[in-house]
């Protein structure tokens, strides 16, 4: 076997396995993260400037993450490149003239496995240094396989006042109290759906914030309904169960009230926000009159689910599925996408949690770097991958975005937060006749131009815009290219000095 | 009170705090080594530090780079997003608006303002 190439964007769940499966394999792997620390979302690190003596306290799976770390990090095949952002991914010439191909490697064409693949994967552009600095490195990798587990964001639907100073996706408060120690207020509200909102609430309890109540909007019914009978069983499937029993102990050792069927429709305050309004919902989300109950917080946790980073996905040239939790990345058995020599895994692929990413990772690195299709290990792994993925259905399922959420905008609310185009803008470009089509409803509102290039809004401008006009969200205008949601050339900002200055050969230290 | 950091005394992990000192806008504000920007902004009780078009004020809301609200400048370079840099000794920040008299889009129209 020769030594294949292999980049693994992500250093997540999925992207450590990724690398730990294609080194096993005998790859060389090249694992890249725009942080600083491996681990992603799941297992976010604290700065090594803290020196804690006990990280532990705050993960799970602590001791298996930092061994695979280990196996990873001190690998002589393996080079970890932190603090770099795959900024672009350069596909090869869509039909490559094989016959003409006259430095290729003759080992690789003896290797029949080599003819998947054919055209070579995209070119990878990374940027080196300090986030959004001046003067990163620039290097331009081209692999034999490269691995994409770049993860997702918490999506969040827009309500009156979302935009205020401290209200927070529940991704951030997280992020910031498990990776810094920094807690987002003194009295908190969770709201959203799905299970996140359970380790949220558990992390802000445990940094000492006051928890007033956890809010899953979907009614007890939805939920039940959604994983059907013996949720729990499924959940240990997945290696979920004992983390959520966790959970839910803390909750009620601290009598935190986790309220079902109700939700955050308005935040309110002069500049930072200082009160909330909560209401009960009927099972499609909209709003039961004269429930409403106001309550002073000064901070707010918002998720509405997890959407996938699909940019470079996108710009590889992934086939996309959608599913009830809208658009992922589709995959084969092996974790193959839909362009040759790119694999996907973790949750660009679906949402289902750390257990099924790292399974998913696994197999994608494994395969990725042309391990054995059918070992019992291999067979394991799918098996468990697909018991990710029933959970991710389930998930989908339990926790579904109630159809009448557009009920609670009001004409001023915000729905692109970076350019404040509100719903009223909306509406009336999908009243215009030549405004239905979602480029022209850009351009009229300009949602979805600002600096987060529609990462927020963008499927819930799609949403309300399809919903407004009452036209498929990809309907073309007029003399319009079809919008392509998710395509962003620049998959992470570049400044122009950087691209400007020559880039460098990718294998200095 | 509001944002703030775990107390490194009773903190879980046992972590130790090195100082560090920012600048934002001329302002020192203290924070520690290891910190984000956006950390030591919020744990000074810095909830928002950028301006929208409206005037209107942002701080972090995604806390991992996504949504770009909480960008601001340090020393020389523009739109770092606060969420995902390390705070160094000495980083001089200045803070961003996109209003009109703000950094950017200076010849916009003037929205009503949303803010008091
Ligand atoms: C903010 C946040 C916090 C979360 N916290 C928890 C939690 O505490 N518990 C829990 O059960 N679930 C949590 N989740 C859910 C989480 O997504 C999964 O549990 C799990 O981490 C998914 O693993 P992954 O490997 O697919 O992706 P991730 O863990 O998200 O890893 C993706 C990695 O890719 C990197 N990356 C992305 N784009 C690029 C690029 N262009 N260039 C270079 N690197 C890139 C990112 O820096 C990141 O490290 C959280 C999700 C979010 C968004
Ligand atoms: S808070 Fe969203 S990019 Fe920093």
């Amino acid at each position: 076997m020769t030594h294949r190439d292999i980049v693994v964007v992500g250093a997540g769940p999925a992207g450590l396995a990724a690398a730990e499966g294609a080194l096993a394999a005998g790859a060389r792997v090249t694992l890249i993260d725009s942080a600083d620390q491996p681990g992603g979302q799941y297992h976010r690190m604290l700065p090594e400037a803290y020196e804690a003596t006990r990280p532990e306290a705050l993960q799970h799976g602590w001791t298996a993450f930092q061994r695979r770390l280990r196996r990873v990090r001190g690998h002589p095949d393996c080079a970890w490149w932190s603090e770099s952002s795959v900024w672009a991914l350069e596909r090869p010439d869509p039909a490559p003239d094989r016959d003409s191909d006259l430095d290729r490697d003759p080992d690789r064409d003896s290797d029949p496995d080599r003819d998947r693949e054919q055209p070579r994967p995209p070119r990878v552009h990374v940027l080196r240094g300090p986030a959004d600095g001046s003067g990163r490195r620039r290097t331009t990798l081209e692999p034999d396989a490269l691995v994409l587990a770049v993860g997702a964001h918490d999506r969040v639907l827009p309500f009156p006042g979302w935009e205020l100073p401290g209200v927070f996706t529940a991704g951030a408060a997280q992020a910031l109290a498990k990776g810094e120690r920094v807690v987002v207020g003194d009295r908190a509200v969770i709201a959203g759906t799905g299970p996140f909102l359970l380790p949220v609430a558990a992390s802000l309890l445990e940094a000492g914030a006051q928890v007033l109540e956890v809010l899953e909007a979907n009614t007890p019914r939805t939920v039940a309904r959604g994983w059907s009978q013996r949720p729990w069983q499924l959940a240990a499937q997945a290696g979920k169960s004992g983390e959520l029993a966790e959970y839910t102990a803390l909750l009620l050792r601290h009598r935190v009230p986790y309220r079902t069927g109700r939700t955050v429709v308005e935040a309110r305050g002069d500049g930072r926000v200082e009160e909330v309004v909560t209401a009960r919902l009927r099972p499609d989300w909209s709003v039961v009159p004269g429930s409403e109950r106001t309550l002073a917080v000064d901070a707010v946790c918002v998720t509405h689910g997890f959407s996938p980073q699909l940019e470079l996905p996108v710009a590889a040239g992934c086939a996309l599925r959608g599913t009830l939790g809208g658009e992922f990345v589709a995959v084969d058995d092996d974790q193959a996408t839909s362009r040759p020599g790119v694999y996907a895994a973790g949750e660009i692929t679906g949402v289902a949690g750390a257990p099924a990413a790292r399974a998913e990772g696994a197999l994608a690195g494994w395969r990725a770097a042309g391990g054995d299709p059918d070992t019992a290990a291999v067979r394991r792994l799918r098996r468990s991958r697909d018991q990710g993925r029933a959970f991710a259905e389930r998930l989908a399922r339990a926790h579904p975005i109630g159809a009448a959420w557009p009920g609670w905008l009001r004409p001023e609310t915000v729905v692109c937060r970076c350019e404040e185009a509100d719903y009223a803008s909306l509406c009336r470009a999908a009243a215009d006749p030549a405004g239905s089509a979602a480029r022209v409803a850009k351009l009229a509102t300009r949602a979805g131009l600002g600096p987060c290039q529609a990462r927020v809004c963008g499927p819930t401008v799609a949403e309300l815009n399809a919903r407004l006009s009452g036209a498929p969200a990809d309907r073309e205008a007029e003399g319009l290219p079809v919008p392509a949601p998710h395509r962003r050339p620049l998959a992470q900002p570049i400044r122009l000095g950087e691209l400007a200055a020559a880039p460098q050969p990718p294998h200095q230290p | 009170m509001s944002p703030r950091r775990v107390r490194a005394e009773s903190d879980a992990v046992g972590r130790q705090d090195r100082p560090l000192r920012i600048t934002v806008d001329g302002e020192p504000v203290d924070g520690v080594e290891g910190q984000t920007l956006a950390g030591v902004l919020l744990a000074a009780d810095r909830l928002a530090w950028r301006r929208g078009r409206s005037g209107a004020p942002r701080g972090v809301f995604c806390g991992i780079g996504v949504c770009f609200d909480c960008l601001v400048t340090v020393g020389e370079d523009r739109d770092v997003r606060a969420c995902r840099r390390r705070a160094r000794d000495g980083d001089e920040v200045t803070t961003q608006s996109r209003a009109p008299g703000g950094l950017v889009d200076r010849n916009e129209p003037t929205p009503p303002p949303t803010e008091k």
